[in-house]
């Protein structure tokens, strides 16, 4: 089973619940896809093993067999090529590697190159029994989709596989979220959070991903999230309280003591409500 | 000489425009005759990398100078490999045609 965290808007505590959830959940596999930051290592503690650079693919260009037609330049999508006539200029920041002018050069006079632009590590938690992987883009690098598809990679389909996802509802998050069986999306009491949750929502009903909702940093008083919630019937996964215990531990890069005590039980019961909702959705798409 | 000049309409009377790649308009000024080609932008509206499309688009028109408000780096990057002189720093409230007098008028 695969189940990804994700959020709209940033600092709701997606790492907080994703490595909770894997420490209460001993065998499974930690992936974390939030490349540009990652830090679910700093609460679950995983020794390193392994690092496996990642790279993504440039053109490189043959000038003895171009003849400046200009045709790679055209079918680029990114932008990423401009023929100037005495030479095909490469910026490799906008290039995704899609292969296009390569297949499209009518002189055959592009090649791949490959560039390093992340790593891969491979670690293990031996405090919590979790197989953990986490993503690091270079500092300075503009897609960080290949390095989350290679971490992507170490999904192991009979086990219980926990996606921390990037913040925001780009390119990014999709790729961290696609294929999960289930999302839950993180939010917080505010307007703000409120606002993000509903394009994360917009955005898992398009890759029809099933989800739920954890709400951090509860505040009852702010009644605008919990109405909306209940006008479209999204299941409420979890309700975390504002408790300055919380942030005090998590800024010390410890797991929160109240996660692995009052709230324990609420945090095993996460994983039996979403295979419920899994189970579910199962059938109404079947029955559609 | 050809110069490139961004502008926010299609005559030597509009107003410079200050960005590069999302301007409304390229005018291609023949400095000589003072004739000049109005190119819409199709960058205007592009997602990403309307600095580099455009900075193609005067390459191929053959300017020698560029005149505009704020040149971002990748566009920077490929005029200058075109030995394209930029001039940036143009304000919005000047009229195209006063630019390019101006211009003129400092570098003789």
């Amino acid at each position: 089973m695969i189940i990804s965290i994700a959020s709209g808007k940033g600092g709701t505590g997606k790492t907080t619940v994703a490595t909770s959830l894997a420490s209460v959940n001993p065998g499974s596999v930690y992936l974390d896809c939030d490349v540009e930051e990652p830090n679910g290592h700093i609460l679950l503690h995983p020794q390193f093993h392994v690092e496996v650079p990642t790279t993504k693919s440039l053109p490189e260009i043959d000038y003895s067999k171009c003849t400046y037609c200009g045709k790679c330049a055209q079918v680029c999508e990114f932008h990423a090529l401009i023929n100037l006539g005495s030479e095909i200029f490469l910026i490799e920041e906008l290039c995704h590697g899609c292969g296009a002018c390569e297949y499209l050069c009518p002189e055959k006079a592009i090649t791949e190159k490959s560039k390093t632009i992340g790593i891969v590590r491979e670690g293990f938690s031996v405090l919590n029994n979790i197989e953990f992987y986490d993503g690091v883009l270079n500092i300075g690098e503009a897609s960080a989709s290949p390095v989350i598809k290679d971490v992507k990679k170490k999904i192991q389909e009979n086990k219980l596989n926990i996606i921390d996802s990037p913040p925001g509802t780009s390119c990014l998050m999709v790729e961290a979220v696609r294929d999960s069986d289930f999302c839950i999306l993180v939010t917080e009491s505010s307007p703000f959070g409120l606002h993000d949750l509903r394009l994360a929502i917009e955005v898992l009903q398009i890759l029809k991903i099933p989800f739920g909702v954890v709400i951090n940093k509860y505040e009852k008083l702010y009644t605008e999230l919990e109405n909306y919630l209940n006008e479209v019937k999204i299941n409420v996964l979890m309700k975390i309280p504002f408790d300055k215990r919380i942030a005090e531990d998590y800024s010390n890069g410890k797991m929160p003591d109240v996660f692995l005590t009052v709230l324990n039980e609420e945090f095993k019961n996460i994983i039996k409500k979403i295979h419920a909702l899994v189970a579910v959705d199962h059938i109404n798409t079947t029955l559609h | 000489m050809k110069i490139a000049i961004t502008s926010s309409g299609g005559s030597m009377d509009a107003l410079v425009s200050e960005q590069f790649g999302r301007c409304q308009y390229f005018l291609i000024v023949d400095s000589e005759t003072m004739k000049f080609e109005a190119v819409s932008n199709l960058g205007e509206q592009m997602q990403s990398g309307a600095g580099p499309k455009a900075a193609e688009l005067i390459i191929n028109k053959g300017a020698e100078v560029l005149l505009t408000g704020h040149v971002g780096d990748k566009a920077e990057a490929a005029l200058k490999k075109s030995d394209i002189i930029i001039v940036d720093g143009l304000k919005g409230n000047l009229k195209v045609k006063d630019a390019i007098n101006s211009y003129l008028a400092k570098k003789s």
